[in-house]
């Protein structure tokens, strides 16, 4: 059997981005909930908000470590399996990574080791102001990363001249029509998945009656924030999807899994599709809603999958299935939000025993929909690199043999295993092992900290 | 006004690189060095004097590499893909040092021993892949058209290993010099005693680089060995010697802060060396920095950035290098 490497460079960077994705997503909420949570300490000076903020600092260290050495590799791949895409698309992508690199990465790097090991080493303002210096990095890196990726699929502002893509207006390749867009979905979607792990380790330990004042708070701040932005969410999706709809038509025909082009479309609950026969099995519609979301008209007329050439569709089923996972979570998270907001009211949010165990086995949901998000945006973009105008099999590196792509897959599948299967374990564990209390020096940030005053309880297997 | 890019971009890159190499070159020397630790103590304490500050020294890997796909996306083209296993390779071995980091602290001691490993290897192998990538770097690439046209193992010789043995011995030296800044007692003084001879293994490496790479290129022998070329570079030979000898002095005399710093030295004229040797080539033997150069609406809008922000980045590594001055000891970090 012939190997192909476009094909098996597709795969491992969909491997490796998906894996990469996840600890950005999780350490731009974190980086902003410490921000958060300093200021609250500067404000109130209550040792509460302190020590909450050392333990989410801890896994965010984790986690950020992670993000980075699995990030390096993403900047490589571009030129080691898509020499061709960087030689035509860099002069635009290129600037939009190097501005990722010169705003946000020194920035987030240098002053995570400030807010990680310069308590008592500068003033406490420096120390609030390092934790604002770190959320604002990841936020800068957001904007650029998404302006990149926005590009690729609504490119702007360039001309292209002998394969090459010029730079001729950099407002609009910057803030290209899916840009701001994506990149609010991205940001509230990263702040969901960080409150549902927040909500879930803080409700993980009110069972338990661990650490209750600690939990109660980091738990009601999570759901508070989940309540105001589940709902947001649902409302940028939609301007989301009608922006898809304007420069990705099959993109969103995929989505909903139409293969005619009709007036009054479904909506499609669920349904089976299959690419080659052209039509769905199973299929179970809502009548005339599709053309009512999409076009917010009854009788408007949506694109069906058989307007383009075969060749020219995404992969339909795993557009269509991964979009709805997306949304029956959204939906979810907004339910949580609101169930949050009713106990609340009713005065049982902390001891709800049902709610408690949903918000437990809620810790995924944000990430799965994040990913599941991406798989929508990513694959329903195919077959192009860069929308419309650079087809992926003239982005690869021509000089690439299968056989090299596939042991580079192996190897990558066996370290990201390894690796962050390993890291996974210990957030796990420090989530459960909780807040150091009563460790520091009331209301004087002069703790210069054991070194190994964490990591014994650790190593005692205190954790179940 | 107008206004060379492609060679200002060079220079910026040239920085970036040279910048990556002094900074993650001490502490993935640290890394190299951190069998000669006696004990956990003594690893703690390796480890903390580089922890606040490698995040940071790593991103200008990310910098030279971002840059280099931003301004000479034509290099980056044909350089990735001919370098595809060191580059793998040393992508694999930064990770398992990076999270090393972090896991150690979080171990349990008898896992403890398995991240103290991995942050060993990890350093010697991704400062080796570094060596394999330079070495390939100066042998040169098979260009057709605008795509590499080589083998997936072009880049492997006795040449390019002997780059990375060498480039091991070099971040040792850096990271030994380092350490003598930031220990004390009998830590210190192993280092001190250590830097003397790989001092020594480094001048070999400097030495047969030297005389090697111009048998490589007929352009480049020519460049060093014809005059009055020889004459203008002569300082470069000239000042290493004289280095390495204020280098031995500063050693016998236990200078604390004089060894790092000469040692940077000796790194800058090996640095210039190569540089003056493959200038202008972004690929060599055949891709110029102008041919690689991606369009002038490119650079100047990132010109721009660099302008504005590496010195604030300066301003900012400077600031975290003052705070976390002075020697590193038993019961700091955060863990």
């Amino acid at each position: 059997m012939e190997l192909d490497p476009e094909l098996l460079s597709r795969v491992q960077f969909a491997f490796v981005v998906s894996f990469h994705i996840l600890f950005p997503a999780f350490t731009i909420g974190l980086a902003s909930f410490i921000a958060v949570l300093e200021t609250l300490w500067g404000i109130t000076r209550q040792d509460l908000y302190i020590e909450l903020s050392e333990f989410w600092t801890k896994i965010f260290a984790v986690s950020f470590g992670m993000g980075v050495v699995s990030g390096i590799v993403m900047t490589y791949q571009f030129g080691t399996n898509w020499s061709r895409f960087t030689d035509a698309a860099a002069p635009i992508i290129g600037p939009l990574l190097g501005y990722e690199v010169l705003t946000a990465f020194f920035l987030e790097a240098t002053f995570l080791g400030i807010l990680l090991f310069g308590r008592g080493r500068v003033p406490a303002r420096l120390h609030i102001l390092a934790s604002y210096m770190v959320a604002f990095g990841t936020l800068l890196s957001a904007f650029w990363i998404l302006s990149a990726n926005s590009w690729m699929q609504t490119p702007a502002g360039y001309e292209l001249r002998g394969g090459v893509f010029h730079p001729s207006d950099w407002w609009a390749a910057v803030f290209n029509p899916s840009f701001p867009f994506r990149f609010v979905h991205m940001v509230f979607a990263c702040y969901l998945s960080t409150a549902f792990a927040v909500v879930g380790a803080s409700a993980w330990h009110l069972r338990r009656g661990s650490f209750p004042a600690h939990s109660r708070k980091a738990y009601a701040m999570g759901l508070g924030l989940i309540a105001v932005l589940a709902p947001l969410q649902l409302l940028v999706g939609d301007l989301h999807g009608l922006n898809t709809l304007e420069h990705q038509p099959a993109k969103v025909a995929a989505m909903e899994g139409h293969w005619e082009t009709q007036q009054g479309a479904p909506l499609l609950l669920f349904g089976i599709p299959d690419q080659q026969a052209e039509k769905n099995r199973l299929q179970l519609a809502v009548p005339y809603l599709g053309s009512l979301i999409l076009t917010h008209e009854l009788q408007g007329e949506v694109r069906g999958l058989k307007d383009w050439p075969p060749e020219q569709r995404p992969p339909v089923a795993i557009v269509f299935y991964a979009f709805r996972i997306m949304v029956g979570l959204g939906l979810l998270m907004i339910f949580i939000g609101l169930a949050g907001l009713w106990l609340r009211w009713r005065g049982r949010l902390y001891d709800t025993p049902w709610f408690l165990r949903l918000c437990t086995w809620c810790v995924p949901i944000g990430f799965v929909a994040l990913l599941a998000g991406w798989f929508v945006t990513e694959v329903g973009r195919q077959p192009w690199t860069v929308y419309g105008e650079l087809h992926r099999s003239d982005s690869v590196s021509p000089s690439l043999a299968g056989g090299h792509v596939l042991t580079s897959l192996l190897i990558y599948i066996g370290v990201y295993t390894v690796i962050f299967g390993t890291g996974i374990y210990y957030l796990l564990r420090i989530g459960r092992q909780g807040p150091r209390v009563g460790a520091l020096p009331a209301g004087k940030a002069s703790a210069r900290r054991p070194l190994s005053g964490a990591d014994v309880a650790l190593d005692e297997g205190d954790v179940p | 006004m107008n206004l060379d890019l492609p060679l200002i971009w060079a220079l910026i890159i040239l920085l970036a690189v040279f910048m990556y190499v002094l900074l993650d070159g001490f502490d993935l020397g640290v890394g190299i060095l951190f069998p000669t630790a006696r004990n956990d103590g003594e690893r703690d304490l390796m480890m903390n004097s580089v922890a606040p500050i490698w995040d940071g020294n790593e991103t200008w890997l990310v910098l030279g590499g971002g840059g280099l796909l931003a301004a000479f996306p034509l290099a980056y083209a044909i350089i990735m893909p001919a370098l595809y296993f060191p580059v793998l390779l040393m992508l694999i071995a930064l990770i398992f040092r990076g999270v090393a980091f972090e896991f150690r602290f979080k171990a349990t001691p008898s896992h403890r021993r398995i991240w103290d490993l991995s942050f060993t290897f990890g350093s010697v192998v991704a400062t080796f892949s570094q060596g394999l990538v330079l070495g390939g770097f100066l042998q040169g690439f098979e260009v057709d058209g605008r795509d590499f046209a080589g083998g997936p193992f072009d880049w492997l010789s006795l040449f390019s290993v002997f780059v990375g043995a060498g480039l091991v011995c070099g971040y040792a030296l850096l990271g030994a010099t380092w350490l003598i800044i930031k220990t004390e007692g009998e830590l210190q003084e192993r280092f001190y005693r250590l830097a003397r001879p790989l001092l020594f293994v480094v001048l070999g490496f400097i030495v047969l680089v030297s005389a090697w790479t111009p048998l490589y290129y007929p352009f480049i022998a020519e460049r060093w060995f014809s005059w009055p070329n020889l004459l203008y570079l002569s300082p470069v030979p000239i000042l290493t010697a004289a280095l390495a000898a204020l280098l031995l002095r500063a050693l016998a005399r236990r200078r604390e802060i004089q060894p790092f710093v000469l040692s940077l030295g000796l790194f800058l004229l090996g640095y210039l060396g190569l540089g003056i040797s493959l200038w202008p080539y972004a690929a060599p033997p055949s891709v110029t920095i102008w041919d690689a150069a991606s369009t002038p609406s490119s650079l100047s809008f990132m010109l721009v950035g660099v302008l504005i922000l590496l010195p604030i980045i300066l301003f900012y590594t400077g600031y975290s290098y003052f705070v976390f001055r002075g020697k590193v000891r038993s019961g700091e970090g955060y863990h």
